[in-house]
């Protein structure tokens, strides 16, 4: 393992994704990434009694989807790394309570997939472990219910927010001579610059993306061109745009190859989310579903995975704290 | 001038570049969805003063009806349609009180009946009973000193 | 049939028109602030309050009848009207009283029927 520049960590024994999983709720399994995903629940509550619960048996039913496709048994797993957005990760904790895995929750908000896979390839690279399993999840509903407005209220969503993907996604890393291979990881920093509406994130989150990126670029020498695909986690269409916008001011072209998860998960047209999805769940069932398929095909040789996060709660935002943001990036090569 | 050199001019370039809501159209729904509920409730006016029931009376009962109609709707997962289509034309009538009381109600039923259902009830509702009780309190008060 | 001959179509008009007013107000304050839908509510109760105990929403009332009691701006008049209405007959106590009282069928349906309804139905979400 060798530090590059300020942020970046290139990684020797480079972990392999030995395999992923996504399972999504009602919403997803009509946009149009639906026939990538392992699994589509039409129910939001999955059976269960509460919107929680149901969230923490997608983060379950992944993680075991996951080790079922990797063809490992969960006492092969070294550690995980999980979080999601519920007050204390519980989604993650109690879905993996059960399990028998040594477990790290995370909290980095809708970076945590990503964050999870920086963290899980340095234990990787450390060679003392065999496999680490990386998951997150989000929930609509119950991300409604925790950070704005129940969800029979008529309110009127405005032009800018994002709708949180219901789902979970799961990664298994391991050691093995095919890739598709994490070589490099670029931690973030926590970028603020004043947006205070909750309804904004994209916006939010952007200047995060942009630091990740150019501290990427910087650190590795490599320019946007290097990639095939450089994929935010959920700055939706607004964020995206700003993203593009902000990256030229910086003396990188981005436009041709960048896209967002939520832009791809939804339909822009038919589904109204306004401007795209957003939550754990949504860099994380993009990547686990469809991203990783697309490496596998050969369609995507060279990714850059940058998964941005809002390091808000709503009594920060009742106080009117501005949203800080965060955002962490793993290059990911065949 | 670079977006991201400060908080200020970040905020200002967000501004322009974020779509705007579709001010005409919402305005247009909220007038004849508001002006709508408010006929529904001067017809059952009109029939209560037709049937005989004095002024206080009659917009008592008109009131009632109206939460139970928003009620009923908000049950059967149609208020917050009604809602996103038109906006502050279904949320500033009585209805919009009404569905602020059962919509979170519902959702917590999850957390108990008295700490989920009984508490959370108010989330939206309270604020209005609390200023508005207040004001009615501070007006009567200065009724009472200057008549 | 008789009572479709007992409505007073001009003051229906008013009242579609005043009514779609109050609403229209409210929904330039959604598009056009941050303001959440619990602050406009409180606005609009408090607005209400304040220009029914000076008098001036009586004669909205009076010209457009339900165009002006239904929106929450009624709700916080007809609270002050019931504070005023009490402080004539009992004095200091009615101001304590009288709001309540005057809005009491309103905040008790509202309670009550909310509380059954969440004992029967089930919150869901959109799915297209």
């Amino acid at each position: 393992m060798k530090k590059l520049g300020k942020q970046t960590l290139q990684l020797d024994n480079k972990p392999s994704i030995l395999n992923t999983a996504s399972i999504v709720g009602p919403k997803e399994m009509n946009g149009p990434l639906a026939k990538y995903f392992d699994k589509c629940v039409e129910d939001e509550f999955w059976g269960e009694a509460s919107w929680e619960k149901a969230e923490s048996k997608f983060i379950k039913e992944t993680v075991s989807t996951a080790l079922g496709k990797a063809d490992i048994s969960s006492q092969d797993v070294d550690y995980v790394f999980a979080g999601d957005l519920l007050n204390q990760c519980i989604s993650s904790s109690f879905g993996i309570r059960d399990s028998n895995m040594p477990f790290f929750g995370l909290f980095g908000a809708c970076s945590t997939f990503v964050e999870g896979l920086c963290l899980g390839s340095v234990f990787m690279d450390s060679g003392a472990c065999k496999n680490i399993l990386c998951a997150t999840s989000s929930h609509f509903c119950s991300a409604e219910k925790q950070f704005r407005f129940p969800l029979e209220l008529g309110n009127q969503r405005t032009p800018t927010s994002q709708w949180t993907v219901t789902g979970s996604g799961a990664a298994v890393l391991g050691k093995r001579d095919s890739g598709p291979y994490i070589t490099h990881i670029t931690p973030g920093m926590i970028v603020d610059l004043g947006i205070k509406d909750a309804n904004n994130m994209g916006a939010a989150m952007a200047p995060a993306a942009l630091s990740t990126l150019c501290a990427h670029f910087e650190d590795t020498g490599r320019a946007p061109d290097y990639y095939d695909a450089i994929i935010t986690g959920d700055l939706g269409y607004l964020g995206k745009e700003i993203l593009i916008d902000l990256a030229k001011t910086k003396g990188y072209d981005i436009a041709s190859n960048y896209n967002d998860c939520g832009v791809l998960i939804f339909d822009k047209k038919k589904q109204d989310t306004h401007s795209g999805g957003s939550g754990c769940a949504c860099i994380a069932t993009v990547f686990s579903g469809y991203l990783y398929k697309m490496m596998l095909e050969g369609n995507i040789k060279k990714l850059l995975l940058i998964a941005t996060g809002a390091l808000t709660n709503s009594t920060t935002s009742q106080q009117g704290e501005s949203i800080p943001g965060i955002a962490h990036a793993v290059s990911i090569e065949m | 001038m670079n977006p991201t050199d400060s908080p200020k001019e970040y905020n200002e370039y967000v501004t322009k570049k974020a779509p705007s809501s579709p001010i005409l159209k919402d305005c247009f729904n909220a007038f004849w969805v508001g002006g709508l509920i408010c006929c529904i409730g001067q017809l059952i006016f009109f029939y209560c003063k037709y049937k005989g029931l004095d002024q206080t009376s009659s917009s008592t009962i008109v009131s009632i009806c109206l939460i139970a109609l928003a009620v009923f709707l908000s049950a059967i997962n149609v208020f917050n349609r009604i809602g996103k289509f038109a906006g502050a034309g279904s949320l500033i009538p009585i209805t919009g009180f009404a569905n602020s009381i059962v919509s979170p109600a519902m959702e917590y039923k999850s957390e108990g009946y008295v700490m989920g259902v009984g508490a959370k009830m108010f989330t939206v509702a309270g604020p209005v009973l609390v200023y508005g009780i207040s004001a009615s309190v501070i007006v009567g008060l200065i009724a009472c000193f200057f008549i | 049939m008789e009572y479709f001959q007992s409505i007073d179509w001009m003051t229906m008009l008013y009242c579609f028109i005043v009514g779609g007013i109050l609403c229209v107000i409210g929904q330039i304050l959604i598009d056009k602030t941050k303001l959440t839908p619990a602050r406009i509510l409180v606005i609009y109760v408090t607005v209400g309050a304040v220009l029914g105990g000076i008098g001036i929403y009586q004669k909205l009332i009076d010209f457009a009848g339900c165009g002006a009691t239904v929106p929450l701006t009624g709700f916080g008049a007809n609270l002050a009207k019931g504070a005023i209405e009490a402080v004539k007959e009992q004095g200091l106590l009615g101001a304590f009283i009288g709001g309540v009282k005057a809005c009491a069928g309103g905040i008790a349906a509202a309670v009550f029927f909310g509380y059954i309804a969440s004992l029967v139905a089930k919150p869901k979400i959109k799915k297209q």
